[in-house]
């Protein structure tokens, strides 16, 4: 199982990036493989405010929806619209083309709530 | 693995989307063992089978099979089955796991003298091979034998292996049933034969572009066959079964709902069972019974008791999908033709 060591995550299975005050996330290899098959994303408008811990997001796949949480507070930057147009990418790149959204940090200290890629390890082995 | 019916079963095996294409283009296997089988047999079996389910049992010939339905006394669907005549007064009936205690229980209330009902469930595994290339899976693994005729059955191997051109896919192929104890060992015989493992998800997905009903989804003790479109394994006119005076009765009066297929317009989410499908002004018309996003025709398919006027083709639907709008329109079944 691929899981990145530059990377954070959240016990739900979202991977987090930070540059700058900028959030990107996606979901986990793991998550992928659980879901197989994303035929669809449904992404968070530009400009919404979203707390962390809200759902923003709907990943699914043929068999179930599942929905993706912000892991920080702040305001949406960009959702991924070529993986919009192409659902397969969170299935062959979840750590690169298959990202799915990006947030506006507002407070810094959020992020000391995720975890590092060995208790993400720890979580789903 | 998910609970199903009282077994345990895979949704998948990789993927579901991969599963669903190998039964359309190559073949598949699935592991249907949790499927119950019953034994009808004894003098006057056929009368009383007659009397008890829709098809018209006195007109299978021996050695084939039909589909057909045991109904309660409203005329809603009990469970929906497959009837093989394997001789003259000895039927085997293949019925749906979550109902098998249910059926016995009603037949058995009813069961006339002289006619023996065994659940040989226990007994029996049984699998699927479907897919446009099942006659070659089936010759690799009988030794070059040919399928039995369109719903037929045959046994081999001195009935240890039973085997039926039939299936859940709208595919060619067939199934087969044999001794508990030597299910793996088919399953492996089929898969070696070229046969992709296919679990419950792909199952849903290739019954559903075909619109084969799904018990306890798209057929319930609050439907009658006719609703659900499905008359045509109901023989009004062989005489007294259960649940007959309500179907003539709505054969007569004409049905208020009918069964849709139901066609999104556009690419979009999947819709999904417990949807509710609108009308023009927003009204609610119905519900999904069954729903999902179609691998074959890569666009969101699904199925709805529907206000009779509203449930003919062409008839323009929205499905709300979590409080999003997705423009549908009522179709022709199936949704796809199997080549």
């Amino acid at each position: 199982m691929n899981v990145p060591e530059n990377l954070k995550y959240t016990s739900d299975h979202e991977w987090v990036s930070v540059e700058g005050d900028i959030a990107t996330v996606g979901v986990t290899d793991h998550a992928q493989g659980e879901l197989t098959d994303v035929v669809f994303i449904e992404l968070p408008e530009k400009g919404r405010h979203v707390e962390a811990g809200e759902a923003v997001a709907v990943v699914e796949s043929v068999k179930a929806a599942s929905e993706i949480y912000s892991p920080v507070t702040g305001s949406v930057t960009e959702g991924n619209s070529v993986a919009e147009s192409d659902p397969a990418l969170v299935n062959s790149d979840p750590y690169g083309d298959g990202w799915i959204f990006r947030v506006r940090i507002e407070d810094a200290s959020e992020l000391e709530d995720l975890i590092d890629a060995d208790a993400y390890t720890d979580l789903i082995s | 693995m998910v609970p199903f019916g009282g077994w345990e079963m895979p949704i998948r095996y990789r993927s579901i989307i991969e599963e669903h294409e190998a039964v359309r283009s190559r073949a598949g296997v699935f592991d249907i063992s949790h499927m119950g089988e019953l034994r009808i047999r004894g003098a006057g079996a056929a009368a009383w089978l007659d009397r008890m389910l829709t098809n018209h049992v006195a007109g299978l010939e021996v050695g084939t099979g039909h589909y057909t339905f045991l109904l309660n006394d409203d005329g809603g669907v009990i469970d929906d089955l497959i009837l093989y005549r394997v001789g003259d007064e000895e039927f085997f009936a293949v019925v749906n796991a979550a109902k098998v205690a249910e059926d016995v229980d009603w037949l058995r209330e009813r069961i006339e003298e002289g006619v023996e009902l065994d659940d040989r469930s226990e007994e029996f595994a049984a699998m699927a091979v479907q897919g446009p290339e099942a006659a070659a899976v089936y010759a690799a693994m009988t030794d070059g034998a040919s399928l039995p005729e369109r719903n037929g059955i045959e046994e081999h191997d001195g009935g240890r292996w039973l085997v039926c051109r039939t299936g859940y896919t709208g595919e060619d192929g067939f199934e087969f049933f044999c001794p508990a104890a030597d299910g793996a060992d088919w399953f492996r015989k089929a898969m070696a034969a070229g046969a992709v493992p296919c679990g419950l998800g792909a199952r849903d997905t290739l019954r559903l572009e075909v619109c084969y009903p799904l018990n306890g989804s798209d057929l319930s003790p609050d439907r009658s066959p006719l609703e659900a479109g499905l008359g045509f394994f109901v023989a009004l006119e062989k005489g007294e079964f259960t649940g007959r005076e309500v179907l003539a009765a709505q054969k007569e009066e004409g049905l208020a709902e009918r069964l849709a297929a139901i066609r999104c317009v556009a690419k979009g989410p999947p819709v999904r069972a417990g949807a509710p499908v609108l009308g023009a002004d927003g009204e609610q018309l119905g519900v999904l019974t069954s729903g999902t996003l179609s691998p074959s025709l890569g666009i969101g398919i699904g199925m709805a008791y529907l206000p009779r006027r509203a449930a003919k083709p062409g008839t323009p639907v929205t499905i709300d999908v979590r409080g999003r709008p997705i423009a549908a329109e009522v179709v022709k079944k199936p949704f796809y033709k199997p080549r």
